[in-house]
């Protein structure tokens, strides 16, 4: 029955102290499908984000990869949980310690023992790949623009050809023209792995280069899904205002 | 009535921050427990360790080289002005010897190098926190502990013995300047006297408190960088937490170990 669902949350609630973050999210992902999570700035995209990896333990709910329960895992399981994942952050999160190419590499030289030289070769594949010169591989991450961090993090996500990618805010802090560059490369990354990826974004440029479905996450639970096309005919007015993006409607902003 | 209710108001008062203190407690402790079973289970990240080496030991040398000479000499003046004029030669070795293995040597080096490494490490891991390297490493199936912190224990529990063996030569050397060129006394003799009273105990007690304050200093660099929140204001708190726990639970082992070893 549920052969096609790659990743399967049921009624999750994550709370830090009093606040309700998650509040029951329901979301299914499809093999292969692109899912956008859209969502004001603090709804908790990155929280679900991070409680699917195993980042946050959720409080309640369950989370399915594959048919298999991973709230709770730990050790090895966590690991080989992770080495069908890729995921690239907000900032980048490229560690300062390391060369960019030495970044990409990370899971070739710790998990796969792959001698360095080789490596180094497969990361310059992957950085050309994203549209990086082979002379960035020796600089250090600090060196490089944003626009070109993000490529970093995102040959680093890709480099062990996971099976699913997440995507937190891809093009915040970036121009539009180098945001559509990038939403391009997540697109055709993914579909050249053939990858199952969820994005969160409050990018709405982003959302439609990249969504095969559009869900909307607001107070904790996800309150519309559908397509890019319904996402545009639909009269839910929480969806209409974010889309619009209107001061006025019925999503309160705390300022 | 009045008065009761003001009573279980200082109650209240004095309740809180105690529940925070053995929350925190107890998080510390669960952290030191993790860090120590994460120290004796592969992988181990030998580069890590390496770089550890070289930061905490070899960059270190000149910081604590400057402390124990310069703790050497005032004690070589401070016991000759106020106690050991008679038979100074003899005396002032023996106290220098003394109070520089024993105690100078350890001590300010620990202090030293916990305000160098670890506000150091504080600072790099909690950027790490906040800037998400550390949840890309949970992703990158690289445990944080075992990457991070374990090679920051290891390399503090050894460097710092080492640390203080230069400390105690250097020291000691610092209590023989001023011994020969200021107070005048005879090179050998001075000498003779120092080697007479080298007693493997005095060095030894000074080495366990080194490891000891290496693996403090390197801790609470680690637990105060790991659960650092809140962009940069955070990570300087961190630091800041990291340079003061360590240095008064430093004072506070001190004390420790030198009951243990020295009173009978
Ligand atoms: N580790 C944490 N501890 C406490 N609060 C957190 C933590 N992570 C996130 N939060 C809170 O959860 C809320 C949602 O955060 P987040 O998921 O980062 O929002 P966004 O949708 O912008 O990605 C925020 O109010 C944030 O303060
Ligand atoms: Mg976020």
């Amino acid at each position: 029955m549920e052969t096609n669902t790659k990743i399967s949350i049921r009624n999750l609630y994550k709370s830090f102290g009093k606040k309700h973050v998650l509040n029951g999210v329901d979301l299914d992902i499809e093999k292969g499908q692109s899912l956008v999570v859209i969502g004001g700035s603090g709804t908790g995209k990155s929280v679900l984000i991070k409680c699917i990896q195993g980042l946050l333990t959720p409080d309640a709910g369950s989370i399915k990869i594959d048919g298999e329960e991973t709230v709770g895992t730990k050790g090895k399981n966590l690991k080989d949980m992770h080495a069908k994942m890729g995921m690239l952050f907000q900032g980048g999160a490229l560690f300062d310690s390391l060369t960019v190419w030495e970044n990409v590499a990370f899971s070739l030289l710790e998990n796969q023992k792959i001698d360095r030289a080789s490596a180094k070769v497969e990361a310059v594949r992957v950085l050309r790949q994203v549209g990086l010169a082979p002379d960035v591989a020796d600089l250090a991450p600090s060196e490089l623009s944003g626009g070109m961090q993000k490529r970093v993090g995102l040959a680093r996500a890709v480099i062990t050809k996971p099976e699913i990618i997440f995507f937190d805010e891809p093009t915040t802090g970036l121009d539009p023209i180098m945001a559509d560059v990038i939403n391009d490369l997540i697109v055709e990354s993914a579909k050249g792995l053939g990858a199952t990826t969820l994005t969160i974004t409050h990018d709405m440029a982003s959302a439609r280069k990249i969504a095969d479905k559009v869900a909307m996450l607001y107070e904790g639970k996800i309150i519309w899904q559908g397509t890019v096309k319904e996402m545009d005919k639909t009269d839910n007015p929480y969806v209409c205002q974010f889309i619009n993006g209107c001061a006025r409607g019925p999503i309160k902003m705390d300022v | 009535m009045m008065r009761a209710h003001k009573f279980e108001n200082f109650l209240r008062s004095l309740g809180k921050p105690l529940v925070q203190f053995v929350i925190r407690f107890g998080e510390l402790m669960q952290f030191v427990l993790q860090a120590l079973y994460h120290c004796f289970t592969p992988p181990y990240y030998g580069k890590n360790f390496l770089r550890q080496l070289l930061d905490m030991g070899f960059y270190s040398l000149p910081v604590v080289g400057l402390t124990t000479i310069f703790a050497g000499m005032v004690i070589a003046l401070q016991s000759y002005s106020g106690f050991a004029r008679f038979g100074a030669e003899k005396a002032i070795a023996s106290v220098v010897l003394i109070s520089v293995t024993r105690e100078l040597a350890p001590v300010l080096s620990a202090l030293m190098v916990a305000g160098r490494i670890g506000a150091a490490m504080a600072a790099e891991i909690g950027t790490m926190r906040v800037t998400e390297q550390i949840d890309a490493l949970v992703t990158l199936s690289t445990n944080p502990f075992k990457y991070l912190v374990a090679p920051r224990i290891w390399s503090g529990v050894i460097v710092l013995p080492l640390l203080v063996l230069i400390g105690d030569v250097i020291g000691i050397f610092g209590g023989y300047v001023v011994g020969v060129y200021k107070l005048g006394f005879n090179p050998a003799n001075y000498i003779n006297s120092t080697l007479e009273d080298m007693e493997a105990l005095n060095i030894i007690s000074g080495l366990v408190k080194a490891a000891v304050f290496g693996f403090i200093i390197a801790v609470m660099g680690c637990y105060n960088g790991y659960r650092s929140r809140g962009g940069a204001q955070g990570v300087g708190e961190a630091t800041t937490n990291a340079v003061v726990s360590a240095s008064i639970l430093i004072l506070i082992f001190n004390y420790i170990i030198t009951e243990i070893f020295f009173s009978k």
